[in-house]
């Protein structure tokens, strides 16, 4: 997927890898659900 | 108890940042042990890779974590910072040493008190002839390491099934396990644990040695905060390790505790600490932390791929001497302390809002007002090459960002914010040492000889990580400068 690039979610199931430091997991799956994807399972991960 | 429960403020006597220059231990840090299991050459790539000890010295970001330098002279030193040393770098800075390897295997032997550490007695008699005398090691460690050992015993040992520490390509000792069949006590845990015990005794006998002789019997109360997790097969990271490092240390009145709260466990503790300080229940609490040797070499695939050298190659500890207020060392202002509830979320600007904003709202501040902000402190040339990103200068943006929601910059100050609020990163990937106390020697010189009023440390913890909850943690806490007997009564 390049930058700008459309995904439709929509009833989809989504794997979502998150970043303590960036973007948790926790917080891309509100993002996900409120997309209409239909289950999320998230990751949060430190890379550090 | 000793004393009445009548507190004082507590403040920060004394700060205590120690680096141990440990190249010979990559290869037993998690990372570099898992990948060396599946590929065997990797380990001669890495070897290739490691660092001189001058090297390490002369290594800014190593300069600025002991106090050599100042965390802001950074943002103008060349870089590459590997390849631009600095010119006549000392082993001492004002806040702590750079310790040589053969010193680090001295006092880790020194720590061993179930005779699981064999030196080789020619190494063990020419590292003690050449040690620094002003420490960490101290003269009666000379007793507690013993005797040494012949290379034939040593070599016995490993076949079996004691782990082989080197100097270069010679090995000079070994570790036993404690138990042949508990992976809690085998040598691998052994040596991470003696590691951390030994490294952050280094770190509380200097921070001890900065104040008036007899503080160290005075410690009433000693708290951990390392990342080792120090038990047997019954009770996996028991503890213990704080109560050890004040035997080593002389704070034979103090008994202690182990926090654990993943890299934020050092903000718990100093908060901790000072509540039992302010409340009168102690009067002397010294917190401590030793290193994380399973981290070492962990983003060793980057540096390689890069043709960098391993940076990942030092151990770091921290000890801070907690007290009664004097009038003149920094505050610990218990009214500003902020913590990540398990109602809020994950977002950052909700563990912002918690951590940072509510905190500083109740004290009538503004995320401006506060002269310098702490937080991870992740030196960004060990972590981009990985694919890690500048991890402070992300929290910094983050920070500023919130500022900017709340109108006190506009945002297209969010770089200005960062150079005027924040740091550059300088500390190694030690985990709970990177979080916002590498700070804590600049700052408490900053706020008594220097020109820093406020301070304000802090840090998250990955608590998701153990896999017990999907949570995670932020503690934080301010400091303030202290303007004598006037404040004291204010709190």
């Amino acid at each position: 997927m390049s930058g700008g690039e459309n995904v439709q979610i929509e009833g989809k199931q989504v794997i979502a890898l998150g970043e303590r430091d960036g973007v948790p997991g926790e917080a891309i799956t509100k993002l996900a659900l409120a997309a209409g994807a239909a289950d999320v399972h998230a990751f949060t991960q430190c890379f550090v | 108890m000793r004393v009445p429960l009548t507190g004082t403020p507590a403040v920060i006597k004394a700060a205590s940042l120690f680096l141990f220059h440990t190249p010979d231990l990559v290869r037993y840090g998690s990372k570099p042990r898992r990948e060396v299991e599946k590929d065997p050459e990797l380990l001669g790539r890495i070897t290739q890779r490691l660092r001189t000890f001058e090297e390490t010295i002369a290594y800014a970001p190593n300069q600025v974590f002991v106090g050599g330098m100042a965390p802001e002279s950074l943002w103008d030193h060349p870089e590459p910072w590997f390849r631009s040393p600095v010119d006549r770098a000392e082993e001492w800075g004002k806040d702590g040493r750079i310790v040589p390897q053969a010193e680090f295997y001295l006092l880790l032997k020194a720590s061993d008190d179930f005779k699981l550490v064999d030196l080789d007695e020619d190494f063990m008699r020419s590292a003690w002839e050449v040690r620094d005398q002003r420490g960490p090691l101290v003269e009666d460690d000379r007793e507690r390491i013993g005797e040494g050992s012949s290379p034939g015993d040593i070599a016995e040992a490993i076949d079996d099934g004691a782990l082989p520490l080197y100097m270069g390509s010679d090995i000079i000792g070994c570790i036993k396990p404690a138990h042949s069949e508990d992976p809690a006590l085998d040598a691998a845990t052994m040596l991470e644990n003696l590691a951390a015990k030994a490294t952050a005794t280094a770190a509380l006998r200097h921070a001890l040695s900065l104040l008036p002789e007899g503080t160290a019997g005075a410690i009433d109360y000693l708290m951990g905060c390392g990342e080792e997790a120090a038990g047997d097969r019954y009770q996996r990271g028991g503890g213990g390790l704080a109560k050890a490092v004040g035997q080593m240390a002389g704070c034979l009145e103090a008994t202690g505790s182990d926090i654990k709260a993943f890299c934020c466990a050092p903000n718990h503790s100093i908060v901790l600490g000072s509540g039992m300080i302010a409340s009168g229940l102690f009067r002397n609490v010294a917190v401590i932390a030793g290193g994380a040797l399973s981290k070492l070499g962990m983003k060793h695939a980057g540096h390689l791929k890069n043709e960098m050298p391993i940076l990942e190659d030092v151990l770091g500890s921290v000890a801070l001497v907690l007290g009664q207020d004097d009038g003149r060392a920094p505050l610990v202002d218990l009214t500003c302390v902020g913590k990540h509830p398990i109602r809020a979320g994950a977002s950052q600007k909700e563990i912002l809002g918690a951590v940072v904003c509510e905190p500083l709202d109740r004290v009538g501040m503004k995320i401006v007002d506060v002269d310098r902000f702490a937080t991870e402190l992740h030196n960004p040339e060990l972590t981009i090459p990985q694919g890690g990103g500048d991890v402070p200068l992300n929290n910094y943006r983050m920070l500023a960002g919130m500022a900017a929601l709340r109108h006190e910059i506009d945002p297209s100050g969010v770089g200005d914010f960062v150079r005027e609020h924040g740091l550059p990163g300088f500390s190694p990937t030690q985990g709970h040492i990177a979080s916002a106390v590498p700070f804590l020697g600049h700052a408490v010189r900053g706020l008594t000889e220097g020109n820093l009023h406020t301070a304000f440390f802090y840090a998250k913890g990955s608590f998701f990580l153990g896999r017990m909850t999907s949570l995670s943690d932020g503690f934080s806490f301010l400091l303030r400068r202290n303007r004598g007997p006037a404040l004291k009564k204010g709190g």
